[in-house]
């Protein structure tokens, strides 16, 4: 899959305003804002402890900010954590089925089946989730954040721990899900797949955002052109401006 | 709150291995508990080599009393292996076939009839410190026993030799004339000589020996009632200040049934809490799908409702074999439901503060055990400041407080079962909030 065209939000869906959230003395989010539209694919990169899952945390209602807001409430967002949370003991069938009823989706028997269809998981749907492997069951795991239908969906490390075949047909279904309207905002440590996939990143780095904008713009502030090494341009980004933000784009 | 009932009880119906370790081992300690508590101590196997021989008596006055008497006193408290020789004796010691031996001399009967010695009885014992000392306490308490009962076979037979001496007549097993005058007869008799005499010496003389007669016959009189008094010092007056008394065997049963009752109930809660966060589900639901409150409440239902089914079980079935007050059956579901309630809280509490589920179920244990144990130290049992402290804890958990709800509401046994509702109504509220508290950060 190549790289995906940059596309200027232009009504944002998502907007997260002036975020901040301290644990006791340590900031792990300083004033963050950012907006993003329909359709977009928003990669949040950067170094261990930067703050990307707690942003991510922040989207998805599981953590409340000390400061700043989101304008879309917790039920708008969809949310697939980094460890799929799902009951192992139930079938894939059922947790869908139950997260649906949480959700209080109108028609949960039809939601389920449409997941079922979009995750390609219908073979397997009475398979008990403990029993599939790493890639299936994160697949469940982003279609549970998919029941609702939200225009909104924060993944928090999506492809951590699946093999290369499994990451691709992860990949695929993220983007099918975006080219269907739904705007994914997801984090990563794999510089090359925000590279490929994502049509913006938010570069973090101790709380701050430092970076917003497309990869190829990324790519031009180390003097690199599109199709370059992102992940050195993110290294040597980090380490001229680790200490003051890059105007947005 | 009724798809996370559904669901929970759905993995549970999964989780066979759990679902049975959390029946079977509770109802386990409980039967083992009831056992130890309202079984009486088992008669210890004791050899005895009885070298009396048969029909050998021990003379009291004119009376004869049997040793054979004095032999059953002692059998009956132990059970006994009977042996034909001395090392035959200590060979059982020996091997362990029994724990002790006592061997009875063939003089014993001379040694009591003599009166100037105590007779004596050789005991043989073998095994560890412990052992030791159970069956030293256990022949120590065998022979008080056989010991008490002789010496009122000794007393009746003295009291019988002292009657005969007031009254008079034919004293024929003392070795005296026939027709013999009674000791209370003669000041009587002395009397109304004494009065046929004129005054002078010999009537002064016979004066004195009236006075003697008189007061040694009230005087023997008063001896018979010293020999009980000295055979048996003490007697005891038990009287129950207030409530009702419980059998053993009942409280036993109260007890096997809290147990059972805590233990379901404590691990079943906190292992579902825990699992939440164990599966990663606790951050999704708590995001808006389901509140703390309700998903802490659907934990302590399930719990409460499980282990009340098993305990509310267990009672019945123990109720075919132990005679349960049937017409009290409401009071009993009162005082499990909140028993298990408060339990449940307990365990809400634990699972919110552990972060899966082998820390909670460890957590569980370590806090479920040593609560019941505190709880059934009798008080007094211990120094006064170790006493208050094990109180101070027992009152902070739902343990004791739930034993004497239950106890209430079986035996009617006191505290008021009211009393103890409304602590376990406390406990509820305090470990809510508790759970409350630990569920603060999601994940």
């Amino acid at each position: 899959m190549g790289q995906r065209a940059s596309r200027s939000p232009v009504s944002s869906v998502l907007d997260a305003k002036a975020l901040t959230k301290r644990y006791g003395h340590l900031e792990a989010l300083r004033d963050v804002s950012f907006q993003a539209g329909a359709g977009e694919m928003v990669a949040v990169i950067g170094p261990n402890g930067a703050g990307k899952t707690t942003l991510l945390s922040i989207l998805a209602g599981t953590q409340r900010a000390d400061a700043g807001s989101v304008n879309r409430p917790p039920s708008e967002v969809g949310w697939a954590p980094q460890q799929p949370a799902l009951y192992s003991k139930l079938s894939v069938v059922e947790n869908l089925e139950l997260f649906a009823r949480l959700e209080k989706v109108p028609d949960p028997a039809a939601a389920v089946e449409r997941m079922l269809e979009q995750t390609g998981l219908r073979a397997r749907s009475r398979e008990a989730v403990g029993r599939l492997s790493g890639g299936n069951r994160q697949r469940v795991n982003v279609a549970v954040g998919l029941l609702a239908g939200p225009p909104v969906l924060a993944l928090d490390e999506p492809t951590a721990s699946l093999d290369p075949a499994q990451r691709e047909r992860m990949w695929a279904f993220i983007a099918g899900l975006a080219e269907r309207g739904t705007t994914v905002v997801f984090s990563t440590h794999n510089v090359s797949e925000a590279q490929r996939h994502a049509t913006r990143v938010l570069v973090l780095a101790e709380g701050r955002l430092l970076f917003d904008g497309a990869p190829a713009r990324l790519l031009a502030t180390q003097g690199q052109t599109e199709g370059g090494d992102l992940e050195r341009a993110l290294v040597g980004f980090l380490a001229r401006h680790g200490d003051e933000p890059e105007a947005q784009s | 709150m009724r798809s996370l009932l559904r669901k929970d009880i759905l993995i549970l119906r999964r989780s066979r291995l759990l679902l049975a370790l959390l029946v079977v081992y509770p109802v386990a300690i409980a039967l083992l508990i009831g056992f130890a508590l309202s079984r009486t101590p088992a008669h210890p196997r004791v050899a005895i080599f009885d070298q009396t021989p048969a029909g050998a008596t021990i003379r009291m006055g004119s009376e004869h009393v049997d040793v054979a008497r004095y032999t059953e006193q002692l059998f009956n408290q132990v059970q006994s292996v009977p042996v034909s020789s001395r090392a035959q004796a200590i060979a059982k010691v020996k091997s362990g076939d029994v724990l002790a031996a006592v061997v009875i001399p063939a003089n014993i009967a001379a040694q009591l009839s003599s009166v100037l010695n105590h007779a004596s009885l050789e005991v043989l014992y073998n095994g560890d410190a412990l052992e030791q000392s159970l069956v030293r306490s256990t022949l120590d308490s065998a022979l008080a026993h056989a010991n008490l009962g002789f010496s009122e076979q000794i007393q009746k037979a003295a009291a019988r030799a002292i009657n005969a001496l007031l009254r008079g007549g034919n004293l024929g097993g003392l070795g005296a004339p026939p027709n013999l005058v009674g000791l209370n007869q003669i000041p009587t008799l002395l009397h109304v000589i004494i009065q046929r005499q004129p005054r002078g010496h010999d009537r002064t003389e016979l004066e004195r020996i009236e006075a003697f007669a008189g007061f040694a016959a009230r005087n023997l009189s008063l001896s018979r009632n010293v020999f009980s008094t000295v055979g048996q010092p003490i007697r005891v007056e038990s009287k129950l200040v207030h409530g009702r008394r419980t059998p053993l065997n009942n409280f036993a049963v109260v007890v096997a049934v809290s147990v059972s009752l805590m233990f379901v109930c404590v691990l079943l809660a906190a292992g579902g809490v825990a699992l939440e966060r164990e599966e990663h589900t606790l951050g999704r639901l708590l995001r808006g799908l389901v509140s703390r409150e309700a998903l802490l409440a659907e934990k302590c239902l399930l719990a409460a409702g499980c282990s009340f089914v098993v305990a509310f079980a267990m009672l019945a079935g123990v109720g075919a074999f132990v005679a349960l007050d049937w017409s009290r059956v409401g009071e009993w579901l009162l005082a499990l439901a909140l028993g298990a309630i408060a339990f449940a809280a307990l365990g809400v509490a634990i699972g919110a503060l552990a972060r899966e589920v082998r820390a909670s179920s460890l957590l569980a244990f370590l806090l479920s055990l040593p609560m019941a144990f505190l709880a059934l130290v009798p008080s007094g049992a211990v120094s006064g400041g170790f006493s208050d402290a094990i109180a101070a804890v027992s009152f902070v958990f739902p343990f004791k407080a739930s034993l004497q709800a239950l106890d209430a509401a079986v035996n009617g046994a006191s505290p008021s079962l009211g009393g103890s509702l409304v602590h376990l109504a406390v406990l509820t509220a305090v470990f809510g909030a508790l759970a409350r508290l630990g569920l603060r950060r999601a994940e």
